[in-house]
């Protein structure tokens, strides 16, 4: 399992590399010399070159044949892996301290948003795994459906205006204090549940249709039991993988509540990034990002010898 | 052919199976009303292109804007005059350019590159595999906008591309640029695990003792076998992509002159403050029946046509 865990945790290094590249490429390349974003529009062909030279944009993109580090990707990839993420084109702060004050912010909204629509989903696809075929199930079902086939755009505006602007019950804008976060919450739990509780239910009804439900209910088990104990136990591998590849992009936040709310984290951080074309913001988020993920697949593996012990990691 | 009992395919079982299913036959038929709406919206789009005046949804009149409903105009008037009822028929036009021109880039790389993984196994394999794990580790919609936003950079830049934009909006291509190239994992995944099940099968090894080639192999052989796993995961994407789309609209890479569902609904934002709520319920109600009977026929479609594919799915996701 030690050896197991080492060579994964190895494959951190390619998969990086190939995120990076493809950023390194679409904002470098593809995008062009990224001076003349930060010169402005009517810059010099001196200024261009003078910041060229000081951001060494002025270098090979990938190879120096001379001396093969002294290029612009080897030159990013070295910077990131020193954990020195630059600063930001546009506000000059150090990045690494923009993304530790955005990531308390978006936390504050995703962690409970995911809790509280992770237990909420099991709860209702249990309930219609139990009344499976009825009246409860289907429209439990229909509704989850019709939930995942409106634009989550129209459940912010909806909720914003509505509750918020017009009946006065949240506040509208900002982040001053935790009431600030309820309806934010509240709407990326109506959003996201209906899918959720589509997927669980799925995973539920297909483990209650294999052999050892059957034997259970055969030597008189309680339906009830069959469901917590047998099922949801065994439902867990696709629960555990849903959940736990979920948690990197917790830290990305949430793009569009936060954008909507005014709330300082780092859904709004990136998407401002995006628009500036403030390179170091999106290599350094889309690196972390990419480490995270790679690592929350491997604790996936790791839970699953948990969930189910028939399962070795070789 | 006769119609003995050894020729009900797979596709008339699954249409038996789907007939009677009341619920998906009525999303089939809003499906059709939808297809309906789209070739009249290109209909009335390509006529005015080709007489060279500006199409009627276009027209601004500024002496009727923010109307609220009434018997000439059943939605009312937006901010420029215009009909709102037009403006959703238009919406209709970009959903389904948006679909198609997405999976003109989604089917065929993940089609190949799920194909040539699955079959030939190994090193292809791996690059394959590592390929989109890599694409898979960056948040997707984040990806989808860094591509939209230098694709459209780059075409509104280059005279060559130019020319492109007289047929397609810049932010319309590059929004499916932006889609296809992040969304063909999930298809490479489906295509690659079937050809991996295929490719023992008595049939392709039948094939190769006689000598057949590889290529013929996948894509005469074996594709037939597939095909139905990409119609299934065209369906159950189109409404995915056209939710994204309302998103990267507000995110400001999304269609840019032509009013899209996604666009619309951003307008509309403003004009809520004015008490003006019919242009997003138009909207919000155009997008929601079309992306609600494709999600309930996509799953009825799945069920009919391979039943072990929804937990199959369920358990990758």
């Amino acid at each position: 399992m030690g050896a197991y865990i080492i060579r994964r945790l190895l494959s951190v290094i390619p998969i990086t590399l190939g995120v990076l590249f493809i950023t390194f490429f679409l904002f470098r390349v593809v995008g062009g010399n990224p001076a003349y974003r930060i010169a402005g529009k009517n810059a010099s062909p001196a200024r261009i070159a003078q910041i060229s030279k000081e951001r060494g944009y002025d270098k090979p993109l990938f190879l120096n044949w001379r001396n093969p580090l002294d290029a612009q990707f080897p030159r990013l990839c070295l910077q990131l892996v020193r954990l020195d993420f630059g600063e930001s084109m546009t506000t000059k702060q150090r990045v690494s301290t923009m993304l530790r004050e955005g990531m308390l912010p978006s936390l504050c909204l995703t962690t409970p948003l995911f809790i509280i629509e992770l237990v909420l989903a099991i709860a209702l696809a249990l309930v219609a795994a139990f009344y499976r075929g009825t009246w409860i199930d289907r429209s439990l079902v229909i509704l989850s459906v019709m939930g995942m086939s409106i634009s989550s755009l129209v459940y912010i505006m909806v909720a914003q205006f509505w509750l918020a602007s017009e009946w006065r019950l949240f506040p509208v804008w900002g982040f001053e204090g935790p009431q600030y976060l309820l309806l934010p919450i509240l709407i990326g739990v109506v959003a996201g549940v209906g899918g959720s509780v589509r997927f669980y239910r799925t995973v539920m009804l297909d483990e209650m249709n294999q052999e050892y439900v059957r034997t259970a209910r055969a030597k008189g088990v309680a339906n009830r039991t069959v469901l917590f104990r047998h099922v949801l136990r065994n439902a867990m591998i696709p629960i555990l993988t849903n959940v736990i590849v979920a948690i990197p992009f917790l830290y990305t936040g949430a793009l569009l509540l936060e954008n909507f709310f005014g709330i300082p984290g780092l859904g709004r951080l990136t998407v401002n990034a995006v628009f500036n074309g403030d390179e170091d913001v999106i290599f350094a988020t889309t690196f972390i990002g990419s480490v995270l993920f790679v690592i929350a697949n491997l604790a996936t593996d790791i839970a699953y010898t948990w969930a189910d012990p028939r399962i070795r990691l070789k | 052919m006769s119609d003995g009992p050894n020729n009900t395919g797979l596709w008339q079982i699954a249409w038996r199976q789907l007939r009677h299913n009341r619920f998906a036959m009525v999303c089939l038929a809003i499906l059709g009303l939808y297809t309906a709406v789209w070739i009249y919206a290109e209909a009335t789009f390509w006529g005015a292109r080709i007489r060279g005046v500006t199409p009627a949804y276009k027209v601004s009149n500024y002496d009727i804007r923010n109307q609220p409903p009434s018997a000439a105009h059943p939605l009312g008037t937006n901010f420029a005059g215009r009909d709102n009822l037009s403006q959703m028929i238009q919406g209709t036009r970009i959903a389904f350019e948006i679909g198609l021109l997405t999976s003109v880039i989604v089917i065929p790389i993940g089609f190949a590159l799920g194909a040539v993984a699955g079959y030939f196994g190994r090193k292809i394999d791996t690059a394959v595999v590592y390929l989109y794990s890599v694409i898979d580790s960056v948040p997707g919609i984040l990806l989808i906008m860094a591509i939209a936003y230098v694709v459209r950079s780059v075409v509104e830049r280059s005279e060559a591309f130019q020319a492109i934009t007289r047929y397609v909006d810049s932010g319309l291509l590059a929004v499916c640029v932006g889609m296809g190239f992040t969304g063909w994992v999930g298809l490479c995944r489906l295509i690659r695990a079937e050809y991996f099940k295929h490719r023992e099968r008595q049939y392709v090894l039948a094939a190769r003792a006689l000598g057949v080639s590889d290529g013929a192999i996948m894509f005469r052989h074996i594709a037939p076998n597939v095909l139905h796993l990409i119609i299934i995961n065209f369906s159950l994407r189109f409404p995915g992509l056209v939710l994204t789309e309302a998103v990267l609209s507000y995110l400001g890479v999304g269609v840019r002159d032509e009013p899209s569902w996604g666009a619309i609904i951003n307008d509309a934002k403003q004009r809520l403050w004015l008490g003006n709520w019919w242009e997003l319920a138009g909207a919000t109600a155009a997008m929601f029946f079309l992306v609600l009977a494709l999600n309930i026929f996509g799953d009825a479609l799945r069920d009919a046509l391979d039943p072990k594919l929804r937990t199959a799915e369920a358990k990758t996701a």
